[in-house]
């Protein structure tokens, strides 16, 4: 049986409201909380990327499994936002963690499903025998034009998987995927910020892609919404994983405790990934989980887990993903957010 | 600070490698060659925990070039549960509420870049553990 033994999540402290967004742009805030399910977005640090935040959470995620980081034979980070164009940033992770030098490693990018490519391939990598532990890391610092409605959205934060055969928190039933050549957001090479295809983001791409591998899954598992205690899909906003949760058959209960968008944003590859992260912090043993993750592009990963006993022991060895969103906040003004950003152009 | 030079120090910057002396257990850090406690040569790579005490610290106004999107902001002294005593700079913090004695945690973040087009350097930073 192959799963996860140990995770672990980080997200930036600073925040920012949709309101201090809005008023810039001279937008209706009122109408993007309730249009979009949207709070307010994490924000990272002037000293915080795609590296950091992953390495933080992995340190959180090692915490949990409580194995030597040398026992980790592959490291994947997914992004939309490594911090260089050519360079890896599953060196940088492997370094920092101590993992080097006998560690496969790749970085992974896919829009917002490139954290649970890395698991996937992580998960199917230990269950072939070929190692015995591999790492998956979703990880952002993602970026909308400024006024562009991703703005209100675009967010920070990382979530870490150890994966294993042994001593797993939340054993892995099983997997699918659902994938098309689907234009709905995009970025070229050389252009500070994505496009996106607007409101055909939704039902051909985002709506589509969960829905086809949500129901792959379940087929496959012979299972249905009613067999599962949790599930978590793809959070771009507060407002899409809500409706396709409903639109699937699931129920609040199922999706409130992996549902962080609201007061998060979205933090792209770490999106679905933190989800599950925040569910694990609270599921009993003998859980069932469904993730279903999304990725502009387009495609969904699914997945299957059931919690073991293991879970209650390891839950509290590092921050629960919840303290971590809703404790560990320091709410920022517009030019302290485009400072951050580096959207402020000034002499070098 | 050139690549190779940054390159050296990556045990220290990223992981917090200190060598512990084999004859009378002292913890130095950066790791020595010679042992100032006892005189002996032989270590043990040890990993410090990144959890201390703040000592002393100083806040930042002028910062130099490179550290400028980030004041004003502290530099400080920390002392680790291992008795190892480090210098380097206080994140996500509210400087005018820092004080000695705040217990603090380290965490890996980006220290500086050459420019927009050189290279990261990465390292400890401390934030003030608050459980998170």
């Amino acid at each position: 049986m192959v799963g996860i033994v140990g995770y672990g999540t980080q997200i930036p402290r600073y925040r920012i409201r949709v309101e201090d967004i809005a008023s810039v742009w001279g937008a209706d805030a009122p109408s993007y909380k309730r249009g979009l399910n949207l709070n307010e977005k994490s924000v990272p640090g002037p000293d915080e990327d795609t590296a950091t935040l992953s390495v933080n959470a992995a340190r959180n995620a090692l915490l949990r499994a409580g194995i030597d980081p040398q026992l980790i034979g592959a490291v994947y980070v997914g992004s939309e936002s490594h911090p260089y164009a050519v360079k890896p940033t599953g060196t940088i992770v492997s370094e920092a963690l101590g993992a080097c030098p006998r560690v496969h490693t790749a970085d992974l990018e896919f829009a917002c499903k490139a954290g649970t490519e890395g698991l996937f391939i992580a998960l199917h990598e230990v269950q072939s025998g070929v190692i015995t532990h591999a790492l998956a890391i979703g990880a952002d610092t993602s970026q909308g034009a400024p006024g562009d409605a991703l703005e209100y959205s675009a967010a920070a934060g990382a979530a870490a998987f150890i994966v294993g055969s042994e001593d797993l928190i939340a054993e892995l039933l099983t997997t699918d995927v659902y994938m098309t050549d689907t234009a709905d957001f995009w970025r070229r090479e050389h252009t500070p910020y994505p496009e996106h295809g607007g409101r055909f983001t939704g039902v051909p791409a985002y709506f589509r892609h969960v829905t086809g591998a949500a129901k792959a899954i379940m087929d496959r598992a012979e299972m249905a919404p009613e067999d599962f205690d949790y599930c978590i899909f793809h959070q771009p906003n507060g407002k899409f994983p809500v409706q396709v949760a409903r639109k699937l058959g699931f129920t609040e209960e199922q999706w409130a405790p992996g549902l962080l968008s609201p007061t998060l944003g979205n933090t792209y590859s770490g999106s679905s990934p933190m989800g599950l992260a925040a569910t694990l912090d609270v599921a009993n043993p003998g859980a069932h989980i469904l993730l279903v993750s999304y990725g502009s592009g387009a495609g969904s990963d699914a997945f299957i887990f059931r919690t073991t006993e293991r879970l209650s022991d390891v839950r509290d060895r590092a921050p629960h993903t919840r303290t971590q969103l809703d404790e560990y906040r320091v709410h920022i003004p517009y030019g302290t957010y485009a400072k951050f950003r580096r959207k402020i152009l000034k002499a070098e | 600070m050139q690549v190779p030079r940054f390159w050296r120090e990556i045990p220290r910057y990223y992981r917090l490698e200190a060598a512990a002396c084999v004859q009378c257990d002292a913890i130095h850090f950066p790791p020595r060659k010679i042992c100032p406690s006892c005189g002996a040569n032989a270590f043990e790579t040890v990993r410090l925990s990144g959890r201390g005490a703040l000592t002393t610290f100083t806040i930042i106004r002028t910062p130099p070039s490179g550290f400028t999107d980030q004041a004003p902001y502290a530099v400080g002294i920390v002392e680790l549960d291992e008795g190892v005593r480090l210098m380097a700079q206080i994140t996500d913090c509210d400087v005018d509420t820092l004080k000695t004695g705040d217990r603090m945690i380290a965490k890996f973040r980006r220290i500086r870049e050459e420019g927009r087009t050189g290279v990261i350097m990465y390292g400890y930073k401390f934030v003030p553990d608050v459980g998170v």
